[in-house]
């Protein structure tokens, strides 16, 4: 549904986005990570129609938005960064407005507009002016205004953003709902975001792509991923000597202390142990601490932290540009 | 055209959901009447006729006229609205004309109610109509002219500050092409053509006139024709630097 070729955005000097090209199709969620200034809000404004690319273009459901921005615009419901809405207008005045831009009209504009204002939980407000709205509030005006017609390809610039968790967790649910008929971009840096909505995930930095996969292959190339936590009852003097034995384990890379973890409790010793790469490590783990007798408190497998994915591939160099 | 419908409908809306509407009116007929009254001797010239009320309109819309265009687009980029709208399925052509139109047309409800002074002359006496109504029309069109300079200016800012002072300074050359100061400022060293075309750009002279009841063909289309070119310029300044 959406194809972008080789998207290239330069502002004078600085080159903003450096060949960008994905596909996402019919209800995949895409989830667009990178660090402030890596090119993710750019991207989405040259998919949207209103940055101009500097070089290549975006196809989003058969229209070329360099060529027919307008078919593109009618197709996509897009959420700007900070849901930008004027303030002046009651939600319901700015939703009439967006209906009257896109063509909803007749008895069907009422029954949509209340539609979405349940679905989005805005009907207490709709009659208070923006500017007056929470934060939670106006972003959920945004997104209101994003879904309104129906779209088939959402493209969303930080949906959760400032919202409280159960705001969060309400927008994620919202999203997931109408994932399966969409084509769904969205960006945030919230990498558990990823996990809970997200199909696929691209991490890009200053301006390209440098990781494209499932969030299960990107916690993959982590290297705690199939990690073993392990914590045993014993005495802070036996450590060492278990740290040892652990570490001398075939498929066991490194064992790392994570006592700070666990709060550091009395009494048991938590140690992390990290396998050799891809290797799954918890059996051979569990037949040693059976065999030593250890009286294991926990045995826990990790599955890879995208945190750490992030930041060992983000970090090759200091940071990005400007935020645009 | 209905997507102009709606950006103009939303326009005009968002100046009378705030007390600018409100302020703008009653400042703006308070001020008229000062000015025809007051400075205009409009009685003591036992003259049946409107002219002290028209003459000061340029003045008048020298600084309004500014104060209603400068939120035009600069609004748009402070809130970051501009990139909502500029998302939005509206032709760029249908925003810059809604805007406008809304503005113009906000301007024209302000000068609609001065309707009393109309029947106050005509009760009073027995004034020429139709010079009147010629008047109207030509006032109306000199507002757009300042509207359409204005919208351009504040499309190059996100400061409606700016986009005021500076409004007022481009209308103000405007207003005074063709008169000595700007006159004597060129007449030393441009060629008589110049001169010539500098002078036609005066809204006054083009304001004049129309008010004196003539309406020439000459005189509307250079109304018309100031207003279109500013507007694609300001189309043009908006497809060029939009965030």
């Amino acid at each position: 549904m959406i194809e972008i070729r080789n998207l290239v955005k330069r502002f004078g000097p600085f080159t903003a986005v450096a060949g960008v090209s994905f596909k996402v199709g019919r209800g995949e969620v895409l989830g667009f990570l990178g660090p402030n200034g890596a090119g993710k809000s750019t991207t989405m404004k040259m998919i949207t129609g209103f940055l101009t690319p500097t070089e290549g273009t975006a196809i989003v459901c058969g229209h070329d938005v360099t060529k027919e921005p307008l078919a593109v615009k009618e197709k996509i419901g897009y959420l700007p960064e900070g849901a930008p809405a004027y303030p002046d207008m009651t939600p319901e005045g700015f939703l009439n407005f967006i209906c009257d831009v896109r063509g909803i009209t007749g008895p069907n504009r009422r029954a949509r507009i209340d539609e979405i204002a349940a679905k989005v939980h805005i009907e207490g407000v709709m009659r208070q002016s923006i500017e007056t709205l929470s934060k939670g509030f106006k972003r959920r005006v945004g997104l209101a205004q994003a879904i309104l017609h129906d779209p088939d390809v959402l493209i969303m610039d930080e949906p959760t953003d400032g919202l409280d968790p159960n705001q969060k967790h309400e927008v994620r649910a919202l999203i997931q709902g109408m994932s399966s008929k969409k084509g769904i971009i969205l960006s945030t840096h919230i990498l558990e975001e990823v996990d809970a909505v997200c199909t696929r995930a691209i991490i890009i930095n200053r301006g390209s792509i440098i990781a494209d996969g499932t969030p299960e292959q990107l916690r993959a190339r982590s290297r705690y991923y199939n990690a073993v936590g392990v914590t045993v009852r014993a005495g802070a003097e036996q450590k060492a000597g278990i740290r040892d034995e652990l570490g001398r384990l075939a498929g066991v890379d490194e064992v790392e202390d994570a006592g700070s973890n666990s709060g550091g409790r009395d009494g048991v010793v938590s140690l992390m142990v990290i396998p050799k790469r891809g290797k799954s490590i918890v059996e051979e783990v569990g037949r040693h601490a059976r065999a030593k007798g250890w009286s294991v408190d926990e045995l826990r497998v990790d599955s890879g932290r995208l945190d750490e994915v992030f930041r060992t591939i983000t970090s090759g160099g200091g940071g990005g540009g400007g935020g645009r | 055209m209905s997507k102009t419908w709606a950006v103009f409908k939303r326009e005009l809306g968002g100046y009378f959901v705030t007390p600018v509407a409100y302020v703008f009116i009653v400042i703006f007929l308070f001020v008229t009447g000062v000015f025809t009254f007051q400075l205009g001797s409009f009685f003591e010239r036992g003259q049946a006729d409107l002219r002290p009320f028209f003459d000061f309109h340029p003045w008048l819309y020298l600084f309004l006229i500014p104060a209603i265009s400068m939120r035009l687009w600069a609004e748009e980029r402070k809130q970051g609205t501009i990139e909502l709208l500029m998302t939005l399925p509206v032709p760029m052509a249908s925003a810059v004309a809604g805007k406008f139109l809304a503005a113009w047309a906000f301007a024209g409800v302000a000068l609609a109610l001065t309707f009393p002074i109309w029947i106050t002359v005509n009760v009073l006496g027995s004034p020429d109509n139709g010079v009147i109504v010629a008047s109207y029309i030509g006032s109306l069109l000199m507002a757009g002219g300042f509207l359409a300079v204005g919208s351009f200016v504040s499309a190059t800012t996100k400061n409606q500050v700016i986009a005021f002072v500076v409004s007022v300074v481009i209308c103000f050359g405007f207003l005074i092409a063709g008169f000595s100061p700007v006159m004597g400022f060129f007449s030393g060293w441009a060629p008589q053509a110049v001169l010539d075309a500098i002078s036609g750009f005066s809204f006054l002279t083009h304001f004049d006139a129309i008010s004196r009841g003539v309406i020439d063909v000459r005189d509307l289309i250079f109304f018309g024709s100031l207003i279109v070119v500013f507007l694609f310029a300001n189309a043009v300044v908006i497809e060029q630097k939009k965030a």
